[in-house]
């Protein structure tokens, strides 16, 4: 085990004596928390339960729920003594939250630190580090800003954009119709299969592939979002230009990834083709797809976050009074920066969701490439 | 079937200039067609308008001499640029290597840092293997996030930040904005390539460097830097294309009047499209080039190694 990861338990035993000597909040004693009300008392003889198991025991399925139960019980607390402390919070909070912070970083290492397992348990774990990280990154972000009193414009608490989501489901969810069900999904499949099309093309015609493919290879280094002013020009200010830029920006990486997976298939398969006396299209179909599978996917899982950035940057340029990106920007314009979180909140988890599907799909029909088998 | 498989043998490949001119002036030629026939039902209206019926010539002299065309000719962009550059005092705000240099900047100053923290992230994610376990995924999920979406409010909020409460001077302020923006969107390219590159090297060689007894840091410095090298240049050449992207975009928000970003946006205001095509070119030249210059400086380290194939 990581020798490191022995400093945590350490580090939190040295926070958890802070709790004990300091009271948990000594800048007004009007709201001092009330160490012997239930909760804190928990907290501080959970986490010393959970430093001892921890320390005694490098790993045992026992310190691993110790550790997770004070790390999220502490963080617990901080969370709901927060209103009471909002702007002196006092040495004792301070060493609450690093202390169940240093306790859940313990719980990670821990949990990092198991062999890989395969099958169920080895999915969830590797869902629930992750998980772990965002959850911790929320609490830390909700305390800092509320504490700190951070100015709601800079960067509101994850509880006001977590209301803001629920009270403006309606608005979000005409958005999210506009621009991701609308512009994105239609200029996304239009986009990959022009680029498959073409990469077709281009492969049938070497002429065609030495001379589009330096140009398609430059153009997808180009800043293409550029082009939404020219087609909000041409399209109108609906979602149809919006498709138009996914498309544009889908075009390219989708071409140059499928013409290099044509040309992935070994010389030898493609021998053994001719040598059946297979014809182009056989060989293409039987053979050189297949092949190019994983390229083709690479292209469109690479595509299909820059469909959204590309829909939701066009709409900056003008659009209807609905769609993400005009969202963001009016509400940016008004300060109201919850609402400019609800959003990117929902761009990212539809981002994602679109990602992991293309993923899955890919699991499910390159289940043979080596980068899957295990 | 054999011209499939003969194309495909171990010849060395015919010379590319000759097929990239074709292609290029095919479509410079179908973007005159396409520059008449985008046009030509405006031009057609003005002609009806001043009750003349066009010929041919003068439909064609017309659509490709528009003041604001839907889709300006070729020849019309190039002489905006022309104005534009040569023209213009390079100091101008009229000038577009001005505006390019506001872009170009921001960039730059985006792609530095952005790297760095790739870089720092890299190590991390490759030494600490709770970081890997945790971090990675949120590192991959920042890439399926729209970044750019996020692009507007970062600026905002920086750049009232920096102007309101730190009270840093206007361009100051927008300047590190944007190149915050860059450094977003750069550090992802470089922080998956260079921990893809950090574990290339074989294990053979991971044992060996154990056999000296070696420390982390001799591991780093002599094994996994020289080894990351290659993918760092790749993942670099990615990372400053996409810095370009994220100043442009960070120059849509906070009402910058320099910068390419803010000749798009003025451009598409006033329907100035002629300024338009100039910016994307200007932007575009920009992106090639930088690409360019990064790729040059890998393959020049890349062989001062000896790595070279």
């Amino acid at each position: 085990m990581n020798p490191r990861g022995r400093l945590q338990p350490w580090l939190a035993l040295l926070g958890l004596f802070a709790m004990v000597a300091l009271p948990l909040d000594s800048a007004d004693p009007a709201i001092m928390i009330p160490r012997e009300g239930w909760l804190g008392w928990s907290v501080l003889v959970a986490t010393a339960l959970a430093i001892v198991a921890s320390i005694r025991a490098e790993q045992s399925g026992t310190a691993g729920v110790l550790l997770a139960i004070a790390a999220h019980l502490g963080a617990f607390a901080a969370i709901s003594w927060l209103p009471m402390l909002a702007g002196h919070a006092g040495p004792g909070f301070v060493a609450l939250v690093v202390t169940s912070w240093l306790l859940a970083w313990a719980l990670v290492s821990q949990l990092s630190a198991l062999p890989p397992q395969k099958g169920f348990d080895a999915t969830l774990l590797r869902l629930l580090i992750p998980f772990l990280f965002g959850l911790w990154l929320l609490i830390l972000w909700q305390i800092v800003v509320v504490v700190l009193k951070v100015p709601f414009v800079l960067i509101p608490p994850p509880s006001a954009i977590g209301a803001r989501i629920a009270t403006s489901i309606p608005t979000l969810a005409a958005d999210f119709r506009q621009t991701f069900l609308k512009a994105v999904i239609a200029g996304y499949a239009m986009g990959c299969g022009a680029g498959f099309l073409a990469a077709i093309l281009v492969d049938r015609v070497p002429f065609l592939q030495r001379g589009l493919l330096p140009i398609g290879n430059l153009v997808s280094a180009l800043p293409i979002v550029g082009m939404a002013p020219i087609m909000v020009m041409w399209f109108g200010f609906d979602w149809p230009s919006k498709a138009a830029v996914v498309v544009i920006s889908t075009f390219f990486p989708m071409l140059v990834n499928t013409v290099t997976g044509l040309a992935a298939a070994q010389p030898m398969s493609r021998d053994l083709m001719r040598t059946y006396a297979a014809g182009y299209w056989q060989t293409l179909f039987k053979l050189r797809l297949p092949e190019a599978l994983p390229f083709i996917f690479n292209a469109l899982k690479i595509n299909s976050t820059l469909a959204l950035i590309a829909a939701i940057v066009a709409e900056f340029f003008g659009t209807p009074i609905v769609g993400m990106g005009f969202r963001i920007s009016t509400e940016v314009g008004r300060m109201n920066i919850d609402m400019v979180w609800a959003e990117i909140a929902v761009a990212a988890l539809a981002g994602s969701v679109f990602y992991g599907v293309v993923a899955l799909i890919e699991r499910a029909a390159t289940f043979w490439h080596p980068s899957f088998r295990t | 079937m054999s011209a499939a498989a003969a194309r495909r043998g171990p010849v060395k490949p015919p010379g590319r200039l000759l097929p990239i001119l074709v292609v290029s002036i095919a479509i410079v030629c179908i973007w005159y067609v396409g520059a008449y026939f985008m046009n030509a039902s405006l031009v057609r209206d003005a002609f009806k308008r001043q009750k003349v019926e066009p010929t041919i010539e003068q439909m064609i002299a017309a659509t490709l001499a528009m003041d604001r065309p839907l889709l300006p000719a070729p020849h019309q962009i190039a002489t905006e640029i022309w104005k534009t550059t040569v023209d213009q005092n390079i100091t101008s705000k009229r000038s577009l290597v001005y505006h390019s240099w506001v872009t170009l900047s921001a960039t730059l100053a985006g792609f530095i840092s952005g790297t760095l923290l790739g870089f720092l992230l890299a190590i991390g994610i490759v030494h600490v293997a709770s970081l890997d376990k945790s971090l990675m995924p949120w590192v991959v999920a920042s890439q399926t996030v729209p970044i750019v979406a996020i692009a507007p409010m970062i600026v905002v909020v920086g750049y009232n930040l920096m102007n309101g409460q730190m009270g840093l001077s206007t361009d100051l302020s927008r300047f590190i904005a944007k190149a915050m923006i860059s450094t977003y969107l750069s550090f992802f390219p470089v922080t998956v390539g260079l921990v893809k590159g950090f574990r290339s090297p074989e294990i053979l060689h991971l044992d060996l460097m154990r056999t000296y007894s070696a420390t982390r840091g001799q591991t780093f410095w002599k094994l996994r830097l020289p080894a990351a090298l290659p993918y760092l240049f790749t993942s670099m050449q990615v990372a400053i294309a996409i810095s370009l992207v994220g100043a442009i975009v960070g120059e849509l928000p906070t009402g910058a009047t320099a910068g390419i970003g803010a000749r798009l946006l003025a451009g598409s205001y006033y329907g100035q499209t002629v300024q338009i095509w100039s910016a994307l070119v200007a932007a575009s030249v920009l992106a090639a080039l930088l690409v360019w210059m990064v790729s040059l400086g890998g393959t020049a380290v890349v062989k001062r190694m000896g790595m070279a194939r």
